[in-house]
This record gives structure tokens, sequence and C-alpha cells, in this order.
């Protein structure tokens, strides 16, 4: 069995409560960090341990720590993104959902390792319910003493607040998220300046994911140099992986960054095999935004290696043969599943969710929604291929935040990869919609 | 101060120039377009993404290109810093690119439109645009709007580079309005289309770079290259007003009163509502003389001053 850090006492019986998480040994970094470190040797420890940002993008965490400024009189903030909406992606949510108390433990050991006196959970609009949880987690943690003033009698005051978003998904930008969190339209920043140095109220702010911070608290409790030892190269640590799609066990699983692609898909342990006996098609490993692989780079890389679930490894072969790990959304999907509509409906996702702030996001992806609707009805031409690959192309690279790659990365991966089955929707529209949706005889309108 | 080339030529700025500014220093055809930077308004700029350049060689302690196309509106210079405009291929094809995102929802109803002659977008698809569109679908269309008596807003022709919402909230004492809605739905709106009733409003006709937002009394009167423009003042009762105007005439009548712009379409002294709106007779302003128009544009073209150097 494979060793939990974060999920092993996921189920254990009122878990959400104070009471039983503090029993489970619940809070014991805090009292090691405010007792026994200073806030630069708990910054040491999580640098040690090479713990990589959990959100998407992979940035050694206390690399970016060390570059928060600190600059004399003016307050830092610690702000955890908590607005998971990537599709595919539910590990936080589960997490909050089950320990509360984790997140909050990584909360108050992080603001004290980077001296904020004032912390914030941005939570996702449609996660209302978690709110509540948060909420009551948070109570009882001040009822305890863990939050509030002179913590543990160390000097240490701490703040936590929790703040509910209007459920956009551009909100997850960290700099969007300061400016949703300062009561702005959430449009993402232009940088520099980073976070880093002007985040929120100008002052200097690190943002982190929720699986990031609740991974603080193993790296303090049982040291750096232990956490650094789980995992492949630079890969350490667990990750939380949100496996969905046609398997047999879907659901949040955290695994050891050492375990290989196909061993996730297939081991009982994890996923379970493709469901109904069917044949694995391809696979998304990182939530909306990433690549996708066809079924022969999934489990092995284009170099014939075994691919592993790592940062590195699922990266391997650029985004030619590649992908990448992301946040950990991990989409499988079997022999009946049709690319091109799947492409159209991330496609209509980041079309709804663009901001509209730079042209080239805003208008090419709503550009690129309608051209593979027009496809995917049975109306595409032969030139709609090329023409969503050159779309894809100017905007990648040229807007203002991530998420002009993120919407550009998955169309182009799509044509890269499944070229015959967009080309087997504009030639045999009829025979595609059949598949799809069973219409068969329908009248195919001719133009859309 | 910073040394920087850009397409070859090296100028000496101040630090914390951007390349944008220190381009248009050196001036001449390696400016880039900019569309939604607006010098003389706080925080515009880095949006409509049309003044993209590529940086070869970032300063001179650390000598590594950038890795994307950076906006230099954006972008302070660097000592030693090395930048490409118009000279590299992947900067013009990007400009393109984007040109190509601002036309697939414009009406491009230039023949009815206002701004026509001196619509900055039209200049921008002069340059880097095609002759055809691939866009084949609808256009995203709104329903005009009559923001207080002055104003008309027409969303449809709107490319959404924020001037006016940073002249609501950097000239004018109260905002009433701002972006609505996402993506390629957002829209410049009121709230509850409330008119805006401010001494200042006017403004936003001006930093427009297309004809989304449109003086009322000057509508469909006239197209503006017909006009003369004459640098005019008057003392204003308004002490935020600057007073200076230009006087756009016909045959000894004023038709509309702009601000002065500058050659990149910017005006540095903006004028109130009563200036703008109210005083079109003769007799309310001192006439200085014709205005310079340095703007290659189809407004220029009337102005043989220029001669045929405008027309490229």
């Amino acid at each position: 069995m494979a060793r939990k850090l974060l999920l092993e006492h996921a189920q254990v019986e009122g878990i959400n409560t104070y009471e039983v998480y503090r029993k489970n040994g619940g809070y014991r970094s805090v009292e090691k960090a405010l007792k026994t470190m200073s806030p630069d040797e708990v910054v040491e420890e999580v640098k040690k341990s090479g713990l990589r940002g959990r959100g998407g993008a992979g940035f050694p965490t206390g690399m970016k720590w060390s570059f928060l400024a600190k600059p004399e009189g003016v307050p830092r903030y610690l702000v955890c993104n908590a607005d998971e909406s990537e599709p595919g992606t539910f590990k936080d949510r589960y997490l909050m959902e089950k320990i509360p108390h984790l997140l909050i433990e990584g909360m108050i050991t992080s603001s004290y390792a980077l001296g904020a006196n004032t912390s914030y959970i941005y939570i996702r609009g449609e996660y209302s319910w978690i709110l509540f949880i948060l909420e009551r987690a948070i109570a009882e943690a001040y009822k305890a003493g863990w939050l509030g003033k002179n913590i543990l009698g160390s000097g240490y005051d701490l703040d936590l607040h929790v703040n509910i978003g209007g459920g956009a998904y551009i909100c997850g930008e960290e700099t969007a998220l300061i400016e949703s969190l300062e009561g702005k339209r959430g449009n993402p920043r232009i940088k520099p300046p980073f976070p880093a140095v002007k985040g929120l109220w100008q002052s200097p702010t690190v943002v982190n994911n929720v699986e990031t911070i609740a991974a603080v608290v193993p790296i303090v409790n049982d040291g750096g140099d232990e956490y650094a030892k789980i995992g492949i190269g630079k890969s350490t640590g667990t990750k939380l992986i949100s496996a969905s799609g046609n398997i047999n066990k879907p659901g949040v699983y955290e695994i050891e960054m050492n375990i290989t692609v196909e061993e996730f898909i297939y081991s009982d342990q994890w996923c379970g095999g493709i469901k109904n006996g069917k044949k694995l098609k391809a696979c998304v490993p990182g939530g909306s935004s990433v690549p996708i692989l066809p079924h022969f780079l999934v489990c092995k890389t284009a170099a014939g290696e075994d691919r592993m679930m790592t940062y590195e490894s699922l990266s391997d072969g650029g985004f030619a043969t590649g992908s990448m790990l992301g946040s950990g959304g991990f989409i499988v999907y079997d022999e009946t599943q049709c690319i091109v509509r799947n492409t159209w409906n991330f496609a209509r996702f980041y079309a709804h969710e663009s901001c509209g702030q730079c042209s080239p996001c805003r208008e090419g992806t709503g550009w690129m929604e309608k051209v593979l609707h027009r496809m995917e009805n049975g109306a595409g031409k032969m030139s709609d291929i090329d023409l969503l690959n050159d779309v894809a192309k100017k905007i990648e690279g040229n807007t203002i935040c991530p998420l002009g790659d993120a919407a550009a990365w998955p169309v182009s991966a799509a044509i890269r990869h499944f070229r015959e089955e967009f080309e087997w929707h504009v030639n045999e529209p009829r025979a595609c919609l059949e598949r799809n949706y069973g219409l068969i005889g329908e009248k195919v309108a001719a133009t859309l | 101060m910073a040394k920087v080339t850009i397409d070859g030529q090296t100028i000496e700025v101040a630090d914390g120039t951007t390349i944008l500014n220190a381009a248009r220093q050196i001036g001449g055809e390696l400016v880039p377009p900019a569309m939604c930077y607006y010098s003389s308004l706080k925080g515009s700029g880095g949006k409509c993404r049309t003044c993209l350049v590529r940086v070869t060689k970032g300063s001179e302690k650390d000598p590594r290109p950038m890795p994307k196309l950076v906006a230099s509106c954006q972008t302070m210079v660097m000592d030693g810093m090395e930048v490409a405009s118009k000279s590299d291929s992947t900067v013009t094809e990007a400009r393109a690119a984007v040109t190509e995102f601002l036309l697939i929802n414009h009406p491009l109803d230039c023949p009815i439109c206002d701004q026509a002659g001196e619509c900055h977008l039209q200049d921008l698809a002069f340059e880097h645009g095609k002759s055809s569109t691939r866009y084949e679908f609808e256009r995203r269309t709104f329903e005009k709007i009559d923001i207080g008596p002055y104003i008309k807003l027409h969303m449809t022709r709107c490319i959404m580079c924020f001037r006016c919402v940073f002249v609501a909230n950097q000239l004018t004492e109260q905002r009433v309005h701002g972006i609505i809605n996402r993506g390629d739905h957002a829209e410049i709106s009121t709230y509850i289309e409330k008119a805006i009733d401010n001494d200042f409003s006017g403004n936003v006709i001006d930093v427009c770079p297309v004809g989304a937002l449109t003086d009322r009394t000057f509508r469909f009167k006239s197209r503006v290259w017909f006009l003369n423009p004459m640098d005019v003042h008057r003392d204003c009762e308004n002490e935020k007003c600057s007073g200076k105007a230009v006087a756009w005439m016909y045959g000894g009548e004023i038709y509309r009163v702009t601000a002065r712009k500058d050659k990149y379409g910017e005006v540095h002294e903006f004028i109130c509502n009563t200036c703008r709106f109210e005083k079109k007779d003769k007799s309310d302003w001192v006439i200085e003389g014709a205005r310079d128009l340095d703007r290659h544009s189809v407004i220029s073209q009337n102005h043989y001053e220029h001669g045929e150097l405008t027309v490229r």
C-alpha cells in the first residue's frame, strides 16, 4: 500500500471536526513550527522537500516563497487558491470537504513561514457548501487557540478569512484572483509586477493551491528531506489525482510520484482499468488545458520508455508527443468517445470563461468554439482543420494570462494526434452524428 | 538613462520608459500600433496586443532574449536592450493575427460610421489586415444605446480597449459605466443604461479608437475629412477644463468640437462637455489657425502640406 500523506485520515469518522482531527495528530506542524523553528527554517524545509506547485504550473514552492519581497512596514499576505475550476479536476474539493482542518493547519504554518498576519482562502463560487465547512473549521480553530492573537504564546498573530468567488474560471489565475479578492472585476493583471512584489492591496503576496498548502503539513512534521525521498527526480512527494472518464473506479487518489501511468490506469488499487472491457483511446493527464495523448503515447513515451506519473515523464517529448501533469485532472477516454466532440466541449468552456480583456483570447476562443461546433454538427469543411490549428497558434503566447494558452493547447493537440477523426467528421458527417448521438436518418443542416 | 535599439535605431531614454514610448521618441515606421494604450490614462494598455514586439536582447547585464513576444506599451526598457518591431516577421504576423481577431466581430460598417477617416482600427487594418476574412459566422451585435443626450454607444463596433472606462475612472467624478459579462460577449455598459451625467463624459468619444462612442451632436452631419480642423481656445469656467480644442469647420460653421489629439491620436488636455457639445458658434471661440494633422490616416488626406507622403 502506498504511503498517504494528505489523505491518510480522510476516512476516519468525524475527521472534519476539530477534536477528531487533533486526536489523529492534527496541528502538530503548527506546534513544531511556532515553538521550535524560525520562519526561515520552515521555508528552508519546503525548499529541501522539492515541493512543486500543485495548481498546474508545477513551479517549485520553496523558490516561490523565497521570491516574496519583504519591505519594512508593509504587510504580506498568503492567499490560498481554492478556485478549482479546471474541468476534470476535483481533488481540492475532496480535500476541503473531508479534512478542512488540514488546509487550515497548512495555512497557519505557511503564513508563519512567510510572515503573513492575514491570510485568505479564495474558494470558487460553485463550492458554496464548502464555504460553510471551512468557516466552521476556522471557528473551531479560533476557539482552540490556533488562530487569532499570540498563537501558542509565540507572539505570532494570524487571521484567516474565507472569501467566496462569483464562479469564474479566470479567477483561478493568481492575479485575477487577487483582483477579485480586492472586490474588483476578476481580470488578470499585466505582469510584471508579479504578486510576490505587488499583489493583494499592492503588498507582497504568495498565492498557492490548496494541495500545495496542505502538503506543507507533512513536510514540516517529517522534515523536507523525508518528503523528498518519495517520488522520482524533481517530482517529489505525493500528488492527488482526480481520475475520471471511462474507468472502473473514478475518484480522488493520492499517489506517490513513482508509479507508471499504466499501473495507475489498470491497477485495481487505482483506476481499475477501462470500463466495460473497452480499449483505451486517449487520455488527458492534467486537466482540460493540457494536450491530449493518444493511446500509444499514454503508457509509453515516444522513446519507448514507460511513462511515469511525474511532471517530467508526462511532459517528455514536449507538446509533440507529450503532455503535462498539470493539476492532476486525469481524464480517460475509451474507444467509443469522440475527440472532436470532446475538443468542442473544452473550446466551449474556454470561450465562455475568457475574461474578454485581451483580443486574441476574447475573439479567438469564440471563433474556435464556433468552428468546432459546426464540425461536430456535420457542417465542417476540410479547411476548418487548418483554420483551427492556425487560430490556436495565433492565440498561444500572445495573451496576458495563460488562459489563452490553455484554450489553444487542447485544440492543437487534438488535431495533431487525431487529425483523421477530424477529417472523418468532415467527410462522413452523417456517420459521425449517428455514432455520437444516434441520430440516424436525421436531416443534417447544410450550414450552421 | 537606458540605451535601447529598436529595429537598428538606437536612442537613449529615461529609465522606466516603455518600449512603445521609446519607439515614439524615435518615430517613423518602427512605432508599434497601439489600440488600447493611452499615455494620459493611467493603467491603460496591455489589452489589445497590437503593439507586440520581440525583445532579441534583454539588456546589457542579461542578454537573454525574452521567450515570448511582449506588449511594448507595458514593457520597460533596460540598458542595452534590443527590440525588433516591424523588421521581424513573427511580430508582423502576430500583429496581423490580432488585427484579424479584432475584425472578426467588427461590423465593418465604415461607410456609415462617423469614425471613418480617423479610425485607428481602419488604419491598423489598412496596414496589417487581409482583403478577405476567414470568419464565416454571424457577427456579434448589440443594440445601440444613448448614454445621455450627447453620447451614442454602438457596442457592436467596440474593440474592448477599456480606454473609456479609464476616462470615467480618472476624469469624471463618479463612474457609472464599466464592463459587464465576459469573453466575446463582454460589453461596455452604463448600469441599467443610466446616463453619464458628468462634465467630462464627452472625453470618452475622443479616446475611443473606433466608432463605438460617437458624438450625438455630430452624428451623420459630415465626413470628417471634409472638415477643416482649426485650433481654437476659450476661457472655460470649469477649472479642470483646458479650454483648448479643435473646431472642425466647414464654410464658417463649426460642425464639431474635439480635444487636441497628437499624432498618435492621444489627448493630453481634456475638455469639458460645455466646450465640446454646446459651444458650436464661431463667436464662442478664439481661432488660432489651421491645425496641422500629422497622422497617417484618411483624415490627413485633404491637407496638402503633407502631400503624398501621407499616402502609403
